[in-house]
């Protein structure tokens, strides 16, 4: 399941803006969707500990936001912060890639 | 088959009626070929004129610049989206921002669509240009399974849609598009020969639909798309009986009286100079004359030469210009394409409605594309005026003088009265001459006549047919002449001859004076002598008797007298 919450279970820190950003754009409980914020949120507490914020947005329930991010393929993992903008699509199942695709293994402090 | 209306000047009738109705259409070709215009058009036309609201999923210009674009088209694409006739999304996908791990599909491209489709309730669909996703997503496997799933669901949609797609080598799309989308196919062309392009657009296929397989040219112009369809290999025209003048009474004469037929095709043609349009203008005053509209191409000189032209020759067209009886429009004929050349004709007279059009002359029309080109082009033009009973004159330079029968356009079997101007050079001069080489429907003179240009107009008379052939020009004038001195020479003669008779007979009445005179004193003469000797008989007489009584005689006595003694 995914847990469409704005916070990665670390709430004492939301006052603060955190230095990334990610946007999940999904539709509906697809197996693809789930697996993709499986993989997501793996990813970021294994990398971003504490740094990541995560935002969930299911097309079926706001279509309309699909035009602000030029989201054609779902599920897609859009980095907005830190610039510049990344589109990663697909099931985030390669590790390795989605690493790549946010620029964390070269970023990673 | 149920078909949806595109609203496109002339397609609907080349696909008997416009898309099929909830399924999507295909419409390929080269960059630059009208494939998104064609798109907008039918979401526009269908708004407008069909009340149907459409969703333009734009994949290479956002939603401003499609606006700007078509707006020199006179489409006011914000005031329909304002209205909920139409929705446009601009799709974008920026490669060089993507990776791909994993499995995914396009669903969110569905949920845009979908969603577009259901805010204002959309009966047709563009989707232009769907293969840019092919640059922008890496998967294949997956587009073309999404691609399918795409179509299906439009078709589930029940939506009429156009997918453009780029043309590629050998086949009708870059990305075999025409996999999925067989119901119809719509391809279009543009094509540049000799400098001069001409739009073109063809069925490849359309499924459970009889439609024109011809390529269909059509151009792209301030009021958006026109295909032209030959609607002419019908030949189902009205013939009116209706005569009306050339503006030339002796024309009209030749032609057997009133002069051409109302709805009639005429050829003007001949050498360089010798008056085509002189004859034009003529007729086209004739025309305003009778208070009818006259829409006049000039496709070699502008309005003010051709009025001042025409006034040298005591034509003055200026004021049924004023009145608005008569409308000229100008250019040269390589300006457009001839496709181009016959749509704004076909505009100029949807909107002057004329009863007669001049085009003059037809022949720069090769100029502006090939002879074949030329020919089908006047041929539909032709038929497109006489379908709407407008009588046509067109004229038509030819350059060899001795071709008479040839015109470079193969045209004489549309035209139905062909007048003909030639230049007859003799004795170091040249003349003009006409003749009708065919009318049809009319008895009309074989004659030739000389073709006067005069301060007053244009004036045939006839030529001298002799025993030296036909004279024209001074030729003619010297043997006119010629016959006057002749003819005064005569008279003289006869001139002479009767005052001498007159003289002939004053003298003999002379004579006879004379001889009377003579005749007069010889019978003055001759009674004098007569009473002479009547009274010298009276007298002897006289005196016998007197002697008698004095010598107391008998009367009977006397021998002399007998009768008298008897008595």
């Amino acid at each position: 399941m995914i847990r469409k919450s704005r916070s990665n279970g670390q709430a004492v820190q939301t006052a603060a803006p955190k230095r990334w950003h990610l946007r999940l754009y999904v539709a509906g409980q697809t197996p693809k969707s789930v697996a993709a914020f499986a993989n997501l949120q793996r990813i970021c507490e294994e990398h971003l500990a504490g740094e990541f914020e995560i935002e969930v947005i299911d097309l079926i329930e706001n279509p309309r936001l699909a035009k602000d991010d030029q989201i054609v393929a779902i599920p897609t993992l859009v980095r907005k912060l830190p610039e510049p903008v990344r589109k990663i699509i697909g099931d985030l199942s390669d590790m390795e890639r989605t690493l790549v695709g946010l620029q964390l293994r070269t970023s990673r402090i | 088959m149920p078909k949806c209306q595109t609203g496109i000047q002339g397609l609907d009738e080349i696909t008997g009626g416009g898309l099929p109705l909830g399924r999507p259409t295909l419409v390929c070709g080269g960059a630059g070929c009208g494939k998104t215009l064609l798109g907008i058009e039918f979401l526009v036309r269908g708004a407008l004129l069909h009340n149907e609201p459409g969703v333009f999923l734009a994949f290479e210009e956002t939603a401003e610049e499609l606006a700007q674009n078509v707006a020199s088209l006179g489409f006011d694409l914000a005031d329909l989206i304002e209205h909920k006739q139409l929705a446009v999304d601009y799709v974008h996908i920026e490669r060089s921002e993507i990776d791909e791990t994993g499995e995914y599909d396009l669903e969110g491209l569905f949920i845009r669509l979908g969603h577009a489709i259901d805010s204002i309730g959309a009966k047709r669909v563009v989707l232009d240009t769907l293969e840019t996703l092919f640059s922008g997503l890496p998967n294949v496997t997956i587009l073309r399974a999404e691609l399918r799933r795409l179509f299906r669901w439009l078709k589930e949609k029940g939506v009429t849609a156009v997918i453009t797609a780029e043309r590629g080598d050998g086949a009708l799309t870059r990305h075999g598009l025409e996999e999925y989308v067989s119901d119809c196919v719509l391809l279009l062309d543009h094509r540049v020969e000799g400098q001069i392009s001409t739009r073109r657009l063809r069925i490849v296929k359309y499924r459970g639909s009889s439609h024109g397989t011809n390529e269909f040219p059509f151009l792209i112009d301030e009021g958006g798309i026109s295909v032209l369809p030959i609607t002419s290999l019908q030949l189902q025209h009205k013939a009116s009986s209706e005569r009306i003048s050339s503006g030339v009474p002796a024309l009209d004469a030749m032609l057997g009286g009133p002069g051409f037929f109302r709805g009639s095709s005429v050829l003007v043609s001949g050498t360089a100079g010798v008056g085509k349009t002189s004859l034009a203008c003529h007729a086209a005053d004739a025309c305003c004359q009778r208070g009818e509209r006259c829409l006049f191409f000039a496709f070699e000189e502008s309005e003010a030469q051709l009025l001042r032209n025409m006034r040298s020759i005591g034509l003055d067209l200026g004021p049924w210009v004023k009145q608005g009886l008569l409308r000229f429009h100008t250019g040269r004929p390589t300006m457009n394409g001839l496709e181009m050349h016959l749509a704004s004709i076909h505009k100029q007279v949807e909107a002057f409605g004329p009863h007669l059009v001049v085009v003059d002359p037809i022949t720069n029309f090769i100029s502006a594309g090939t002879a074949t080109e030329a020919s089908s082009m006047l041929m539909r033009l032709v038929d497109y005026l006489k379908s709407r009973e407008i009588t046509a004159l067109l004229t038509n330079l030819n350059h060899v003088a001795s071709a008479v029968e040839q015109t470079d356009m193969g045209i004489s079997s549309l035209i139905d009265t062909w007048l003909f101007l030639q230049d007859i050079e003799l004795n170091g001069e040249r003349n003009r001459g006409l003749h009708i080489l065919k009318s049809r429907g009319m008895a009309h003179s074989n004659q030739v006549r000389e073709f006067l240009l005069t301060d007053r107009g244009v004036q045939l008379t006839e030529v001298y047919l002799g025993p030296e052939g036909v004279l024209t020009g001074s030729a003619r004038l010297a043997q006119e002449s010629k016959e006057k001195s002749t003819e005064v020479l005569r008279g003289l003669e006869i001139e002479r001859k009767r005052r001498d008779l007159a003289r002939r007979q004053q003298a003999l009445e002379a004579q006879i004076a004379v001889l009377q005179l003579q005749f007069q004193t010889e019978e003055e003469e001759l009674k004098r002598d007569i009473a002479g000797e009547q009274a010298f008989v009276e007298q002897q007489e006289q005196g016998r008797h007197e002697m008698a009584r004095s010598r107391k005689a008998d009367s009977n006595g006397h021998p002399g007298s007998p009768k008298r003694a008897r008595k």
